[in-house]
């Protein structure tokens, strides 16, 4: 749907706040268009910045690269500031924290859970052999196989739109586990050993059933599914 | 008046803000064992240098000869001599060390042939003291400020270090404690998630809270980039140095700001105007579209005051790079692909982005001296201030002079951000302080006391009869108009009357959402207020500089001045909210290389 400038639509947002809300409930806001292009983001500040303050939700960057507004539009989570108005196709958008995270109100929902999940995969870069006294050489190849891994911006999207992740309160989540990949994979790491146990157990890789909900939600088009695949042959090569 | 839900605290250091440079510094504290509280507006990985793209400076030499001290003339020339060249050289020196140790830490840089760290050219580094350009940036593809945050912030994940730091995310600092002896002594915090006042004493205060210039109608800044630090700072009693040179990127996205690297133009891309020239090179013959951004950008805004700019209103330039092949793009700069493709709807590797010069930076900041320790003056004499730092682009050594070069801002946070932590380390374990350590009772009134009141006030107050977002929108196109590439003193005498009234109408602001549970008015209301003395600060500077240096060009002072303005100023905030101005020697002395003399700067 192709929207002009001038043209208004609906942002139909979840609104919550502990204080004063005993549940929550949705609230209805006219957005105008103000340029092609214009991202939900652009939206959610029109509505804070000239019609209600008390609408909250998080934002930095605006650039797609800090994480930091996650949230779900029409079912789909994505991070609000790459997300262009008009690419919904609809003259209402619905707009949610994301699914399964704890509210802390309005959009803005509680990642410690899922922030604990990350530091339980170990990542950072584990080394037992001292470091040469220069750069330690790594091929553009096996650079190459960091690409599609190390670019998580840890927005949660794809986390919160995985069944298995609401279905087990202990599964680390897509997330996290593409975070193990990403230093798995990493030929200069020598900590793979401890860092795949860690994710071989009934609440890491091998909760996946694969559902695939997690790629469609990243919005840096990371694969978590392929990166846990490849955790698993990995885990099965080293055991047997 | 009932106390907002006070907590207090100790530590031995206490950092503000979580980005490279608060993340360097966390890692030394952490290191020497000191406990460590970082407090960030945002969780660490939130954090503005997420958004640095094209790389970090150091003579490495991976890719041709190269030697710290050709880093280090670039450097100077770069901020057109104003630059403090003790730290400058400590800065270039140390440069390769520190990519080295980045790299140890698991940073992933792009690789050349042989494995090595892959450096591209930049604007502004030569070789061979101005010769033939340098390939210096060492980059990860066109991410690095995302793989340099994330790289410092798994450091401390590791178990040597975890155990010292603690982060205290969504913390807002709202005031910055001194003793009567002038030691920094903690800091007053607002704890955004659960709504309180929360006070951390401390043997050490790092700052680190990174840019500001939000204030401005195209920026390259996340909204978090208000300035806090300097605000607290300021209020405080400490000086801003050199406010005024505020840089303007070349290429930030025409109408939206987001930045594009200057990596574009390493790589081979270049500028245009609407007759398809290549317009730079008119303004630097040698290296065109790789001189200095002051240049380029100045450059750039000629072209579009001459009538040459591109697109119905006049007012843009195209940045043409498809000729650098959609392989070579999508391999080394992915992540401007998808920034044109998204805000413009350009795909970069068939037609140009239209861009425009674009605040981005700040030279100036709280000063220090190499060690990361801030400095007042008594006389023209330096002074630390015992038990403060500052680091990254809140803070100025200064090694930018009046103009950064690209890929030194990287360079900038990891090296004051560890030295100041090395510094903080030291002084405490050292000198052993006393703690700053009242007795409990006392506390929140004696040291919170304008804080509680004032969020009292903000909380059980009226609405207020002015909207932030007025001041604000009017904020961003005076200054935009007033106090950019080009100023003059007309307009930035206009833009400073402006200002006052801003704070006028401030006054009458007040909060609709009096919720004390992650209230972003609340965060906004404090962003704007620091966005006014930020402003103030160096509009009131610009005024007194009657001379055109580095990003600080005056249409009616065209020329550098050495003979009157080789000379810093030092910026005071005054109790009445005036600003007092101060000139305070540039330390030309380099630590072991001679000094680089004052010559005209030509690209
Ligand atoms: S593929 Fe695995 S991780 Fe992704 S949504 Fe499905 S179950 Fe979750
Ligand atoms: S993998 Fe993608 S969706 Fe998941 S946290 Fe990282 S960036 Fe977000
Ligand atoms: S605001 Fe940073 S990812 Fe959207």
């Amino acid at each position: 749907m192709a929207l002009n400038v001038g043209d208004k639509v609906v942002f139909k947002i979840f609104r919550y706040d502990p204080e004063k809300d005993k549940a929550p409930y949705y609230k209805d806001y006219e957005v105008t268009i103000t340029r092609t292009g214009m991202m939900v983001l652009d939206g959610l500040n029109q509505i804070k910045w000239e019609q209600d303050p008390t609408l909250t939700y998080r934002r930095s960057c605006r650039e797609g690269v800090c994480g930091s507004d996650g949230m779900n539009i029409n079912g789909v989570n994505t991070v609000s500031c790459m997300s262009h108005i008009e690419d919904y196709d609809s003259n209402v958008l619905v707009i949610k924290p994301l699914p399964g995270f704890p509210i802390i109100k309005d959009l803005v929902c509680d990642f410690e859970d899922f922030f604990n999940k990350y530091y339980v995969v170990k990542p950072y870069l584990i080394e037992k052999t001292p470091p040469p006294g220069r750069e330690r050489l790594q091929s553009i190849e096996d650079r190459n196989k960091l690409n599609g891994l190390y670019e998580c911006i840890l927005c949660g999207c794809c986390s919160s739109s995985c069944p298995s992740y609401w279905a087990d309160p202990d599964y680390l989540g897509p997330s996290a586990m593409l975070n193990a990949a990403r230093y798995v994979f990493d030929t200069r790491d020598e900590g793979s050993d401890e860092r795949l146990d860690a994710v071989n157990n009934v609440h890491g890789v091998w909760r996946c059933h694969t559902i695939l909900n997690c790629i469609s939600a990243c919005p840096k088009e990371l694969n978590p599914t392929k990166a846990i695949a490849n955790l698993q042959k990995e885990i099965l090569k080293r055991k047997y | 008046m009932a106390d907002i839900n006070v907590r207090i605290e100790e530590f031995d250091v206490v950092i503000v803000g979580a980005g490279g440079a608060g993340l360097a510094a966390a890692v030394q504290t952490g290191l020497a064992g000191l406990k460590t509280a970082v407090i960030s507006e945002v969780y660490p990985t939130r954090s503005h240098t997420v958004s640095a793209q094209g790389g970090i400076n150091a003579a490495l030499a991976n890719m041709d000869e190269d030697y710290w001290i050709w880093h280090m003339y670039d450097t100077v020339k770069g901020g057109d001599y104003i630059g403090d060249q003790d730290a400058m050289e400590f800065f270039t020196k140390n440069a390769p060390k520190t990519i080295i140790e980045l790299e140890h830490w698991g940073m992933p840089f792009s690789r050349t042939e042989k494995g090595t760290v892959y450096q591209r050219a930049f604007g502004g580094q030569t070789r061979n003291f101005g010769e033939s350009l340098a390939h210096r940036a060492c980059a990860v593809a066109d991410r690095s400020g995302h793989a340099i945050l994330h790289t410092l912030f798994e450091r401390t994940l590791r178990s040597d270090i975890a155990p010292y730091v603690s982060y205290y995310s969504e913390y807002y600092a709202l005031k910055l404690l001194m003793n009567e002896e002038g030691h920094a002594m903690g800091i007053v915090a607002w704890d955004m998630v659960n709504g309180g006042v929360h006070i951390f004493f401390s043997y050490a205060v790092i700052f680190a809270t990174g840019g500001n210039t939000r204030n401005f109608r195209t920026n390259t800044n996340a909204h978090v980039n208000t300035g806090i630090g300097w605000t607290l700072c300021a209020k405080a009693g400490i000086p801003i140095k050199d406010p005024e040179f505020i840089q303007f990127h070349p290429t930030g996205i025409y109408g939206v700001g987001n930045l594009i690297t200057e990596g574009v133009r390493g790589e081979g891309g270049y500028l245009l105007n609407a007759q398809g020239e290549r317009f730079m090179k008119k303004y630097a013959p040698h290296v065109l579209d790789l001189a200095s951004r002051d240049v380029v950008s100045r450059g750039m805004a000629q072209e579009i005051r001459e009538g040459r700019g591109v697109g119905p209103k006049k007012d843009h330039i195209l940045l043409k790079l498809d000729h650098l092949g959609h392989d070579f793009i999508m391999d080394k700069l992915p992540g401007i692909w998808e920034l044109a493709y998204k805000f413009v709807g350009v795909d970069c590797t068939k037609d140009p982005i239209p861009v425009q010069p674009t605040a981005h930076y700040h030279m100036g900041g709280i000063p220090t001296n190499i060690y990361g320790e801030v400095i007042k003056w008594e006389g023209d004499k330096e002074v630390p201030i015992p038990g403060l730092y500052a680091a990254g682009e809140c803070a100025c050594a200064s090694v930018h002079g009046a103009n950064r070069l690209g890929c030194n801002s990287l360079l900038d946070l990891v090296i004051t951000g560890k030295q100041s932590g090395i510094s903080a380390a030291k002084w405490i374990r050292e000198e052993k302080p006393v703690f700053p350590n009242p007795p409990e009772e006392y506390v929140a009134d004696k040291y919170a006391k304008d804080v509680i009141d004032k969020l009292n006030e903000l909380f059980d107050g009226p609405e207020g009869t002015v909207k932030m977002d007025e001041i604000w929108e009017d904020l961003r196109d005076t200054m935009q108009h007033n106090m950019s590439v080009f100023r003059i003193e007309e307009g930035i005498k206009k833009q400073l009357d402006i200002i006052d009234g801003y704070f006028e109408k401030f006054k009458n602001v007040g909060l609709t959402d009096k919720s004390k549970v992650f209230n972003t008015e609340l965060v906004e209301y404090f962003d704007l207020e620091s966005l006014l003395y930020v402003s103030k600060l160096e509009t009131a500077a610009a005024l007194n500089r009657t001379e055109s240096r580095g990003a600080h060009y005056r249409d009616d002072y065209p020329e550098r001045d050495d003979a009157n303005w080789m000379k810093h100023t030092a910026a005071y905030l005054k109790e009445d909210g005036s600003v007092e101005l101060d000139y305070k020697p540039v330390r030309t002395k380099p630590l072991t290389a001679p000094t680089f003399q004052p010559k005209k700067r030509v690209y």
